[in-house]
């Protein structure tokens, strides 16, 4: 009895000290980091790295936005070394400016220089920025006009152009939805397969968009590794986000189709912030078949949304709600764009769009697999699945006219 | 910028840009017109206090809007005025040949230095005596010159001067001495001939380099007879590329973009004013000097004491130099600059201010 006690109190203070060994052992490496780098700061590098490179200045011009009589211009220092703003030049002349707070710009720093300039409205603007070193820093306003101000008259324009793009076309879709409730199974797979290739479609194109816009990223940002992380942490987040609904949606179906339009939601949020950034770049041009466009190749969301759903039925609540949840996304993202454009916020959003997608391709081949009978891979499957891919294209050719 | 094809997100764009003008006509309407006021002329502008850390700026000079650099340089850490520059000759020392010749003799030291070219805007230049132009170097023809070189920089130079003179003292690399290497220092000798307005600059390979890092310098071969007394101004027009890229980002009469237009060259009116000219500018093949409201006479290369031109504008191609002889008959500030507008812009533009004592 007592040396039963006896090994048992042994056993908890071995285990209490194990545990305490765990924490150490996970822990020692951190400190004698920590510790290193004090020693670091302390006494430097010890002449390894001292040599006399020149500075590596490297600043990324984030935005200039376009007010009556000056340029606003914002900088982001993603380089190794602080930066010091000396001269602007504006269209190869030296300009007056302002810079704020300092124009000494520390790492991950940021400034805003304000330039007093006669911009001409549809003109295009060359801004220099020069360093104390001489490096300069070039940005081109492609076509000069007044940036947005969050003023109600652009909430409203950004408003407006969110349900143009984003609703409009989405709900024109969610219509086809009586069409699918008459179709045969067969059928339904034969959508659902084209719903994955359109899906495909835009989960590429958002993946490319947001790897272009990596490249415009402040270095230090990483761009690539943030393209990255906001595709895994979209579809890990989509993947729990189905799970812990999985007790709660009432069918597996409407789950999927929850999911295929926060994707798609997703989607359109990268959508409206490069509509919002579009105005704010600077890079506008016009043309009515571009609307047309636009039409055709976003309406084929709405359907990609409702064919899960097609062989059971939906509430006309939960018809709504997944328009709303593919389509206002846009809403939210054209003014995000408009009126704060950056490039950081740009590249993870697109690439949390593409990631959520694929997460959805996923989840609708699941499905299939789950509801047919026998193999997936059908012929009618696999048309659907490169009509998909091929309406993508062509409505895209007819836009990129 | 190169067109592209328009991506799914240009169309998008696009499409903003249709929708945002249709639905907000009046919207568009009033963004024009805020803009098209800031362009109109005439409008007074305002001078914006400097950026923190600068000195508030100068008024924004009269016409030109806000078309200047901003803040001022250090004249005293950098040990070179552009305004003392004007006006400062290095005459060396002088000592009678056993002939009865003038003997005249100058040292000069190449020199790693960093100087300010504009406002906070620092280049890493290879100079002659510290400064970029090099001292201007100044004798009497059939004087004999002895020149120092003092090579303390950290590549190969020389000194090739414009003028007659033997080949071995031509200063060009497999020639005499050829290359003076760093720690080493060589005497060019020659005789000043002929009288005009000549230049020295390194002759060390690649000769693009070492040029428009600085080495150059004025040298004025006076005539016998010598010149009428006239308040005399040496302009070397220069430029900087800052950023290696074979364009310079800085134009410049004496290296500081806009420096005169900030301290205008005082000179009073109705005295002969005198011009020493050159073109040292780098990259681009020709330069140009044009004084608002006045005329000069040209002597081109100086070598004749009978002008040759009257006008008011002149271009002078790499290397080529011209005295300028000016008398301005009415008190006030008159501009001068190249009349490539785009070097006028990138900062070769001053001002003459003209008074009835000069000060």
């Amino acid at each position: 009895m007592v040396s039963e006690r006896t090994s048992v109190v042994a056993a908890g203070r071995a285990a209490a000290s194990s545990r305490t060994r765990l924490w150490l052992y996970g822990l020692l490496p951190l400190l004698l980091l920590a510790l290193f780098v004090v020693f670091f700061l302390r006494f430097g590098p010890l002449g390894v790295f001292r040599a006399a490179f020149p500075p590596v200045e490297e600043l990324t011009i984030t935005r200039v936005a376009l007010r009556p009589g000056h340029f606003d211009v914002y900088v982001t220092n993603g380089g190794p070394s602080p930066v010091t703003i000396a001269q602007v030049l504006v269209d190869d002349a030296y300009w007056n400016f302002t810079i704020h707070p300092a124009p000494t710009i520390p790492r991950l720093g940021r400034a805003t220089i304000t330039i007093p300039y006669p911009w001409v409205e549809g003109e295009t603007h060359g801004i220099t920025l020069l360093s104390s070193s001489g490096i300069t820093f070039v940005h081109t306003v492609e076509v000069a006009a007044e940036s947005p101000q969050p003023t109600a008259q652009f909430l409203l324009t950004f408003t407006l152009l969110g349900v143009y793009v984003g609703i409009i076309p989405v709900f024109l879709g969610v219509l086809w939805f009586p069409f699918l409730r008459r179709l045969a199974r067969r059928w339904v797979h034969f959508f659902l397969s084209l719903t994955a290739g359109l899906l495909v479609f835009l989960g590429v194109d958002a993946l490319a968009e947001a790897l272009e816009s990596a490249g415009h990223v402040p270095a230090a940002f990483q761009g690539t590794a943030l393209v990255a992380v906001g595709f895994l942490a979209s579809s890990l987040a989509l993947i729990a986000a189905g799970r812990l609904a999985r007790g709660r949606v009432s069918s597996s179906r409407l789950l999927v189709a929850y999911l295929i339009a926060i994707g798609i939601g997703l989607h359109n949020l990268g959508e409206g912030l490069a509509i919002g950034a579009a105005y704010n770049l600077g890079k506008l041009a016009l043309g009515t078949f571009l609307v047309i466009g636009f039409m055709l190749h976003n309406t084929t969301e709405g359907l990609g949304i409702v064919a899960p759903v097609a062989r059971e039925g939906a509430a006309l609540r939960d018809l709504v709600g997944l328009g709303l949840v593919a389509g206002a996304p846009t809403i939210a993202g054209a003014w995000l764009g408009g009126f704060t454009y950056s490039p950081v916020l740009a590249t993870l959003f697109l690439a949390l769009g593409a990631g959520a997608i694929f997460q959805v391709v996923y989840e609708v081949l699941k499905l299939m697999i789950a509801d047919a009978a026998q193999e997936v891979a059908t012929l009618i499957n696999v048309l659907g699945f490169a009509l998909g891919l091929l309406i993508m294209y062509l409505t895209g050719l007819f836009v990129a006219v | 910028m190169q067109p592209r094809p328009v991506s799914r997100r240009g169309f998008l764009a696009a499409a903003a840009g249709l929708l945002g003008g249709a639905g907000l006509l009046p919207l568009v309407t009033k963004v024009s017109s805020a803009a098209g006021a800031t362009a109109t002329p005439g409008q007074p502008h305002t001078a914006p206090a400097g950026p923190p850390g600068y000195p508030p700026a100068a008024p924004p000079p009269l016409g030109h809007g806000g078309n200047t650099t901003v803040g001022e340089i250090d004249v005293k850490r950098m040990g070179y005025d552009p305004v003392a520059f004007l006006t400062s000759f290095e005459r060396g020392r002088t000592s009678r040949l056993a002939n009865g010749r003038v003997l005249r003799e100058f040292q000069v030291v190449a020199f790693d230095k960093e100087i300010e070219i504009a406002p906070g805007l620092f280049f890493p230049a290879w100079t002659f005596n510290g400064t970029v132009p090099g001292s201007t170097l100044r004798c009497q023809a059939g004087e004999r010159v002895r020149v120092k070189f003092i090579n303390a920089g950290s590549h190969p130079h020389t000194m090739h001067f414009h003028g007659v003179h033997t080949a071995e003292m031509d200063g060009v690399p497999g020639v005499g001495p050829g290359e003076i290497l760093p720690g080493k220092s060589f005497v060019y000798e020659f005789d000043a001939e002929p009288f005009g307005l000549h230049q020295y600059h390194c002759h060390t390979l690649p000769l693009k380099r070492h040029i428009h890092k600085g080495l150059y310098g004025a040298f004025i071969i006076d005539p016998p007879q010598g010149r009428p007394r006239a308040r005399e101004l040496v302009m070397v027009m220069n430029a900087f590329d800052t950023n290696f890229d074979g364009e310079n980002e800085v134009y410049a009469v004496n290296s500081v973009a806009f420096h005169y237009m900030r301290h205008p060259i005082k000179v009073r009116r109705h005295e002969l004013v005198r011009i020493y000219l050159v073109n040292m500018t780098e990259f681009d093949p020709i330069n140009s000097i044009h004084i608002h409201g006045n005329f000069f006479h040209v002597y081109r290369t100086g070598t004749r004491l009978q002008t040759s031109e009257f006008t008011d504008t002149i271009m002078l191609c790499q290397a080529e130099r011209a005295i300028l002889e000016v008398r301005f008959p009415y008190n006030g500030r008159y501009m001068f600059h190249a009349h490539q507008t785009e070097f006028t812009e990138l900062g070769w533009m001053g001002f003459f201010e003209v008074t009835d004592d000069g000060i």
